[in-house]
């Protein structure tokens, strides 16, 4: 009785209208994407073609072939997985200590170094880059992973992401341990984290993602070829040498994309389940 | 129950009970505090504040990468202000993120709001779905949408002259560079907030919504009445990083127009870098970014102030 009223009110026309306005940006969002992956299989002569189309005629691996044949590519994504998937590790643990002491402990100073923390964020990276360079080059970490990973261990924004998420944490969650005679600590690890998972995996895929996909530090910082990340190395193929064909370059895009594109889909499950089981609200 | 909450806003642990652990004091708070924050802090200090700060130094240099720099005083400031290319980059900067903000901020909060409506189906695919465009990195992003509107074999310029709009040479027309560097922008960013507001919608209670309807609150008023006041806090966040993402803009442009055609879409970081690191002025890159920090400080600055106050009125 009450679902067949429910779906009596589904059909109510505006509902209609939203579902088939989000198909149509839907659509419009994925084209990209879509352009991406089905030129990376047309051959050269159908990616020049008039009048232009979205499918393939012929399928095609030779854009992959040649592009794997180009760079060596499973190196540079194995460097993005260090890369990435260390500053992620590192970023989660001290950002999230930063964050609690500076949501729930109550110290001199907190306001004041809440918003120097907020400023470091408006600092342009582009601008601290030839010193970060010669800072680095002193510590003799120039093309060594730490070297990669160790600037960006910590980072402004998932402090101040994480703060936010502790603050709207009931407070009454850590009294009992409080009262128990639980540590700061004990309360960070096993109360207040544990409640914390979907703005965890939340920062984590952002953290994980952004470094993935940053240009500007892996390219400057890596001097050796053999050092480079997926992205830093597929900006080689464009370079100021010449053109590049379309349907090479799409195909180095799906290889560098894709491996966040499936970590992505695998974490938004867990990302949604885990704002719906918490009970947060 | 004598450990009730506190209802200020500042958070104050409970004495403990019976003493006999701890006694509380301002200086073992701040102990604690302190080893929490440690490997945060020295990381922020060694990576990001220091060479800030040597930057700062070298902005008063004529540091060019060769030979020992010399202090030139205020010539690099001076230079910033008087350079004619200059106040281009800024107009740019400006206009990008004018164009970017609220087109960003607008589309994510409204298709949140309209997500959130539990009667539409595939809300799941949706919402992920929309997110993509997000794990996308600027340079393939860029790449994609220069294929895409290619004069000659883009798909959507053909799609658009199928509907009579001609576009023809986005990328090298004044006029048309810099919305489409934004739309990249937009394509790529408001995926990110579209799910932070999602959240924050989330986190409104129903009860409230319900007491409204009591009330006889319309949509329209429950929006306005409701919504968008337990969302400022989200508001704040978003509208401070979209303009902060804005400020700095550079990727895209750097891939699709190199800040061409004609420097219509030379913004102020294209500038650092084509100072810093194709000039090799490094000072005046360094007194560019100085200025850059004192924009992007102040406009912060006010939003968080007009934001707390508002905050402050709800509670």
């Amino acid at each position: 009785m009450s679902t067949a009223r429910r779906s009596l009110r589904d059909l109510r026309p505006s509902t209609v209208l939203t579902t088939i306005a989000f198909v149509i940006v839907t659509a419009l969002v994925l084209l990209p994407i879509a352009i991406i992956v089905l030129t990376a299989f047309k051959p050269a002569a159908e990616v020049n073609a008039y009048p232009p189309s979205l499918l393939p005629d012929d399928w095609t691996l030779a854009n992959l072939k040649t592009v794997t044949s180009e760079l060596p590519f499973a190196r540079l994504v194995g460097n993005s997985f260090v890369f990435a998937g260390g500053v992620t590790l590192f970023a989660l643990v001290f950002d999230s200590l930063a964050a609690y002491a500076l949501a729930r402990l109550d110290f001199r100073g907190r306001k004041v170094l809440l918003v120097a923390i907020i400023a470091t964020l408006m600092i342009p990276f582009q601008a601290t880059l030839i010193p970060l360079y010669q800072l680095v080059a002193d510590l003799g970490w120039v093309n060594t992973y730490t070297g990669l990973i160790a600037p960006r261990a910590a980072d402004a924004f998932g402090i101040f992401f994480l703060r936010q998420f502790f603050l709207a944490l009931p407070r009454d969650i850590d009294q009992a341990a409080r009262i128990d005679g639980a540590g700061e600590f004990r309360i960070f690890r096993s109360v207040v984290l544990p409640n914390a998972v979907p703005a965890l995996l939340t920062l984590g895929l952002f953290t994980f993602v952004n470094n993935w996909n940053d240009l500007l530090w892996p390219l400057v910082f890596t001097t050796d070829a053999e050092m480079g990340t997926i992205t830093s190395g597929l900006t080689q193929l464009t370079g100021p040498s010449g053109i590049v064909p379309h349907g090479v370059m799409m195909a180095g895009s799906l290889i560098a994309i894709l491996p966040l594109v499936i970590a992505f889909l695998f974490i938004q499950r867990r990302f949604i389940e885990n704002i719906a089981t918490t009970g947060l609200k | 129950m004598t450990t009730a909450p506190p209802t200020g806003r500042r958070y104050r642990p409970p004495a403990p009970l019976g003493g006999r652990r701890r006694v509380d004091s301002p200086k073992r708070r701040s102990a604690i505090a302190a080893a929490f924050l440690a490997p945060a802090l020295i990381i922020l200090g060694l990576f990001t504040i220091w060479p800030m700060l040597s930057a700062l130094r070298l902005s008063f240099t004529d540091a060019s990468g060769f030979g020992e720099p010399e202090w030139v005083g205020l010539e690099n400031y001076i230079g910033v202000f008087t350079d004619p290319d200059l106040l281009n980059a800024v107009t740019n900067t400006a206009l990008y993120t004018v164009l970017f903000t609220p087109v960003a901020v607008a589309a994510a909060l409204g298709l949140a709001l309209l997500l959130n409506n539990p009667r539409l189906p595939f809300r799941g695919f949706f919402r992920t779905a929309l997110f993509v465009p997000f794990v996308v990195s600027f340079s393939v992003a860029a790449f994609a949408w220069s294929y895409l509107v290619d004069p000659q074999v883009g798909l959507l310029n053909y799609w658009l002259r199928g509907l009579g709009i001609q576009l023809g040479n986005v990328l090298e027309d004044p006029n048309l560079a810099m919305p489409m560097v934004v739309l990249v922008a937009v394509w790529k960013l408001f995926g990110f907030y579209f799910v932070i507001f999602l959240a924050g919608l989330q986190d409104i209670p129903t009860s409230i919504y319900e007491a409204a309807r009591m009330d006889g609150a319309g949509a329209w008023s429950r929006l306005r009445n409701v919504t968008l006041p337990m969302l400022s806090n989200t508001m704040a966040f978003v509208l401070v990083f979209a303009m902060i993402a804005a400020l700095q803009a550079f990727d895209q442009i750097y891939v699709m127009t190199g800040g061409g055609p004609y420097g219509s879409t030379q913004t102020l970081v294209m500038e650092i870098y084509e100072s810093g690191f194709r000039k090799l002025e490094i000072g005046f890159a360094s007194a560019l970014s100085y200025v850059l920090l004192a924009a992007t400080l102040l406009l912060s600055l006010v939003q968080f102030v007009f934001f707390g106050r508002k905050e402050k009125d709800l509670a």
